[in-house]
């Protein structure tokens, strides 16, 4: 119901209006009543006092696009933004355009952060659809429309069927099992008091929700993936004086098939170098330090390598396997006791001297709440172990699959608006249960879970429900 | 060949909880009609189980009495006890359910029939229904192609009406089974209706066949109470009608007794399960999952070690038992052996045995949303015949009927109420739009707007649109008015009334274990409080005028759950745009490129009245709904060029 029902919706809407790909700039385009709005949330004039409000329609003007969270600023990209006044627009609303720097990086930032300040993904085709129904277009163009919105039935069929082999939705399918059990559940006791008896279902949904949340949390960190293979993983190297990171560097660029760009241009400079092996791409972090001193830690200090860790994806941290583990191992694998990491154990080839086997590691990563931490021995002074290496990253993100699968970027960013407002509507279920509401109440938020995660997978509410009831439950005197 | 003609505007086939219904609506709205049954004797009898309401059945009743009609009325007079289900949950899953003394409840109908102006029984069977092609370009271009002008009984004679609605039960050449035992006849071994079957399939309307089943009544003798647990009504009794004084429903009430099956039984029904009827395959009709006969419930659900049995009073006039939950097409042998294992019934005497029927009715498809045949213009049909189950049901769907016949013949607008209005709108819309395989059982999951469809505020919702056709009289609507109108003030009076932060109010909250106040705090936010309800308010609100109970009620309601009851108010102001959009009647979905075979195929055969309607079609999905809209935008735009 919730893709029918966008077909009236008057809300304002964004879409990456270029080509997918890292091209030397991209636009994004918003269309609605509330283009102007939104987009002077996040805009910053180059000059001072200027706000997109005072904009004169038909004019483009330099900026910048910010990320304002509390007093801090965080600058996403310059750009040039321009504004048509309704009706004299593409699709006869406010528009605004943002020409960016393009990269999908930032111009998926850029569109995250819209969709945060309120506007919605729009549909495929919906520009040209607004156009239509607002009498832009021309009724010989008509058919034209019909065909491209026509084509939204393929379209449909094909990406319901890409997701249907997809992890998220083999994962989005069970967890919408579960809570529709539970719904059908509420339904009887609702239906049929005198049978079926709530004493005591509150306190167990809510531990079903809690499952189901955690579920979903980690689904939006998948339906990162998408971004993460395009744009690589922020890695960063750790490890004590020779550990061998300097040789981990090497034997990464020894099995380097293509240098990427080093991102000159971009604001950030936390990425310095892009390595690409195979499919997957390695930001890495402060490789410079590493060249230099071979001693991230000592060169930047351990507060500063706290933020790089912080901020990276992956952390690859290199144990010399001949020498004892100290408090600096304890350490440094504190600092990194909360991210994705891979230990390596160096120089295995010296067999004769071997001090730190797997065993040790549970350990040295005590304060990890998983200890699931993939560890490779490797000897990278002869390159040998970064095939290991590989697949335990692609293990980490891609659930395995080296290869990407072929997905839409623009789809995952869907997906995750969807799954995150399915976990704000488990949340509400969870805060009636904390109020004391009753079933009924708090059904609203259940089913609107429900209905959000079967957007997902291209799969309507419909009688679902009444289906689980009598299946599951002995209706009926 | 008999030439004898009588002449009425409406006329109604079947007595029935549908029958009546549309027969009071259309004689009360100054038709002249002739309402039909099979007997006199039986009008508005209850062949299944005793009792009016029960979860979602409850607000059918209620919306029924807001819009006019007398099934609460009724009820309200003949009940024996009567229970306010769900009351731990929330306002809108409270719902109202009485057993009724069926003798008297069916006696108190027909006498309302009978004082009714208008109105005529006639005991006869109606064997075929007459029409006429029909020429009007205008009526043609909205779909019609015949007319009603009639009906046919067996003995030949004519009866001429200008609207005609079917309400004809299970009654449409039934058969009842009981094991190996068929008999033709319709419920409790009254006459079956033989002929008007064929003659509904010559005028081009398609029927299936669906099946429902009934338990056992025993001998009130035979049952030893001591090992069944009393099942007590509740004390004071809320009356179904809006208009019944609550003091006239306070009186001693009669108790049901609960037990259960065990191993012991299921054990013989399974034993015996290839003498049942329906898994022999004898029985071609499908049956509801919702009330599902004892042998289904154990082959379905293997691992219940048991099922819950209701022993409950038929009437005062005699000590027969209905055994609720234990419905069966088993053969009699089985039967007793098996209704023999439920403690408390070992020795059990049964006077009527359980029996499964199978019955002709309609694939509501072929209903407009104003339950009229969609070619055949005057042709009305409702209850059971339409597809669904339940007295309540089918009472709503007769009075819908009967209002839209009226207001056909009288030339006015129809009613419609919708999904976001009533349980009846989602009843009539869930018959006329979705594909239902069994009979239809309403259900509140079936409702999503249900935290508005309460039915402690059905008046509300429907009393104007039931004032507006001609139902609810002036001063019954003024009163309501008065409601709404004292229900806002307190509403208002409540929220602008702040309590101060002082040591009189924290005690006040102390004593009543609640958390002490930080700042000044509206009466409205107290009782948003869980420890806090607007009667336990009362000492710190001084100004407070005497209100009445269903006015106080509401102001809770209000005030508690403004929250949710907000959010489902913008669900629905989505749901509306799309009820808005109006398709043409004449429509040609050929003409509609980009449209997919299935949804071609889908909005063709049900041909709905606007765009929400389609997208509830199963089949139809979103792209073909965006599909259409731009069509019948291009449409609008193409005929305003011409213009």
């Amino acid at each position: 119901m919730g893709s029918v029902l966008n077909n009236f919706k008057d809300d304002t809407i964004c879409a990456i209006a270029t080509a997918m790909s890292d091209a030397g700039i991209g636009i994004i385009r918003v269309s609605g009543k509330e283009a102007l709005q939104i987009c002077d949330g996040i805009y910053v004039s180059g000059k001072k006092e200027h706000t997109l409000l005072s904009h004169d329609p038909n004019t483009i003007r330099f900026g910048y696009i910010c990320d304002e969270d509390g007093d801090n600023r965080k600058i996403i990209d310059e750009v040039m933004i321009s504004y048509m006044k309704a009706p004299h627009s593409y699709t006869k609303e406010d528009v605004i355009e943002i020409n960016s720097h393009g990269g999908m990086l930032v111009m998926n930032e850029i569109l995250s952060l819209l969709i945060k300040k309120g506007c919605r993904l729009a549909e495929p085709g919906e520009f040209t659809k607004r156009a239509f129904l607002n009498g832009r277009i021309d009724l010989t163009k008509a058919e034209a429309v019909m065909d491209i919105i026509g084509a939204q039935n393929k379209f449909a069929l094909e990406s319901s069927r890409s997701q249907l082999q997809g992890s998220i939705s083999k994962e989005v399918k069970a967890i919408r099992k579960e809570l529709l059990y539970n719904m059908a559940f509420i339904e009887s006791a609702l239906d049929d008091p005198e049978n079926y008896d709530l004493t005591g279902f509150p306190e167990k949904l809510s531990g079903v929700i809690n499952t189901v949340s955690f579920k979903l949390r980690k689904l939006v960190s998948t339906a990162d993936e998408g971004k993460i293979r395009k744009e690589g993983i922020k890695t960063v190297i750790i490890g004590k004086p020779n550990a061998g990171k300097s040789s981990l560097l090497n034997a990464l660029y020894g099995s380097e098939r293509a240098i990427v760009t080093d991102i000159a241009g971009t604001t950030r400079d936390v990425i310095e170098e892009t390595i690409r092996i195979d499919d997957i791409v390695l930001n890495l972090v402060d490789t410079a330090g590493i060249r230099d001193t071979d001693n991230v830690i000592e060169k930047i200090g351990v507060d500063k390598a706290k933020d790089k860790i912080e901020e990276a994806d992956l952390c690859l941290y290199i144990l010399d396997s001949t020498s004892d583990i100290d408090d600096e191992d304890k350490a440094i694998a504190g600092l990194c006791s909360n991210k994705k990491t891979i230990v390596i154990l160096n120089k295995n080839d010296l067999t004769g001297s071997i001090k730190i086997t797997k065993d040790i590691l549970p350990m040295l990563f005590s304060e990890r709440e998983d200890d699931n931490i993939p560890v490779i021995t490797a000897s990278l002074l002869n390159g040998e172990g970064i095939d290991e290496l590989k697949k335990s990253i692609a293990d980490i993100f891609f659930n395995g699959d080296i290869a990407p699968r072929q997905e839409i970027y623009i789809t995952n960013l869907r997906h995750k608006t969807l799954l995150e407002g399915s976990i704000q509507s488990l949340e509400l279920v969870l805060r009636g249960i904390e109020d004391g509401v009753s079933e009924d109440f708090y059904m609203v938020d259940l089913t609107n879970a429900y209905t959000l995660l079967g957007e997902i997978i291209g799969e309507e509410v419909g009688d679902d429900l009444v289906e689980e009831i009598f299946s599951k439950f002995c209706m009926g005197k | 060949m008999l030439d004898i003609r009588e002449k009425s505007d409406v006329i109604v086939i079947g007595a029935g909880h549908a029958g009546c219904e549309a027969a009071l609506a259309c004689s009360r709205l100054g038709l002249s009609t002739v309402v039909f049954t099979m007997s006199a004797d039986n009008i508005a009898f209850m062949p299944c189980n005793p009792h009016i309401g029960g979860s979602s059945k409850g607000h059918l009743v209620r919306e029924i009495d807001a819009l006019g009609g007398e099934m609460g009325k009724v009820i309200d007079k003949t009940f024996l006890q009567s229970k306010m289900l769900n009351t731990s949950k929330g306002p809108a899953v409270h719902s109202l359910r009485c057993q009724a003394d069926k003798m008297e409840y069916s006696k108190a109908m027909r006498r309302v029939l009978e004082e009714q102006d208008n109105l005529t029984i006639k005991q006869a069977e109606v064997s075929e229904i007459l029409f006429e092609d029909i020429e009007d370009e205008t009526l043609r271009r909205e779909g019609y192609k015949r007319r009603i002008i009639g009906v046919k009984i067996f003995s030949g004679i004519i009866y001429e009406a200008k609207a005609v609605i079917l309400c004809t039960g299970t009654y449409l050449k039934s058969r009842c089974l009981t094991g190996e035992a068929i008999t033709y006849s319709g419920p409790n071994g009254l006459l079956p209706s033989n002929y008007l079957s064929e003659s509904l399939i010559k005028a081009g309307i398609e029927l299936r066949r669906f099946k429902t089943g009934t338990p056992a009544r025993m001998d009130g003798r035979s049952i030893d109470y001591s090992k069944m647990s009393e099942q007590f009504g509740d004390t004071p009794v809320i009356p179904f009608s809006f208009d019944t004084d609550p003091k006239d429903v306070q009186k001693p009430q009669v108790s049901c007794w609960l037990t259960y099956t065990n191993e012991k039984t299921h054990e013989i029904i399974r034993q015996n399960i290839d003498r049942s009827p329906i898994y022999a395959g004898i029985i071609e009709g499908v049956g509801p999952r919702y009330c599902p006969s004892i042998e289904d419930k154990v082959v379905k659900f293997p691992d219940h070690e048991r099922h819950q049995v209701f022993v409950e009073p038929e009437g005062t006039y005699t000590n027969e038992m209905y055994i609720d939950g234990m419905s069966s097409s088993l053969p009699e042998d089985v039967q007793l052996a098996m209704y023999r294992t439920v403690p408390g019934l070992e020795n059990c005497k049964i006077v009527k045995n359980a029996y499964a029927i199978e019955y002709d009715c309609l694939c509501p498809g072929q209903l407009h949303p104003t339950l009229e045949i969609k070619d055949i213009r005057g042709l009305f049909s409702a209850g059971q015949f339409n597809g669904s189950s339940g007295y309540e049901e089918a009472a709503a769907q007769g009075l819908y009927a009967g209002i839209n016949a009226s207001m056909q013949i009288l030339g006015k607008d129809y009613i419609y109420i919708d999904r976001s209005e009533g349980y009846i709108g989602v009843l009539v819309d869930d018959l006329v739009t979705k594909e239902n395989f069994e009979p239809y059982r309403m259900m509140t999951s079936r409702a999503e707007y249900r935290l508005l469809l309460r039915q402690d505020n059905a008046d509300i919702r429907l009393r104007k649109k039931g004032y507006e056709v001609g139902l609810i009289s002036e001063e019954k609507y003024k009163k309501l008015l008065l409601k709404e109108e004292q229900i806002q003030m307190e509403v208002d009076r409540l929220k602008k009334t702040v309590v101060g932060a002082n040591a009189r109010i924290q005690s006040f909250m102390e004593k009543n274990g609640s958390s002490p106040l930080k700042t000044a705090t509206s009466l409205a936010e107290l009782i948003c409080r869980p420890e806090f309800n607007y009667e336990n308010i009362k000492e710190i609100d001084p100004d407070r005028e005497e209100l009445p109970f269903d006015v106080t009620e509401q102001v809770e309601i209000t005030i508690r759950y403004e929250g949710y009851i907000d959010r489902q108010q913008r669900q629905v102001e989505q749901f509306k745009k799309l009820e808005s959009k109006l398709i043409p009647a004449d429509i040609d979905y050929d003409d509609v490129s980009s449209l997919r075979l299935e949804a071609r195929q889908k909005l063709e055969k049900f041909r709905p009245v606007n765009i929400g309607q389609a997208s509830r079609i199963g089949g139809v999905n979103p792209a073909d709904i965006s599909v259409l809209i731009i069509y019948l935008d291009s449409l609008r735009r193409g005929q305003s060029d011409e213009n």
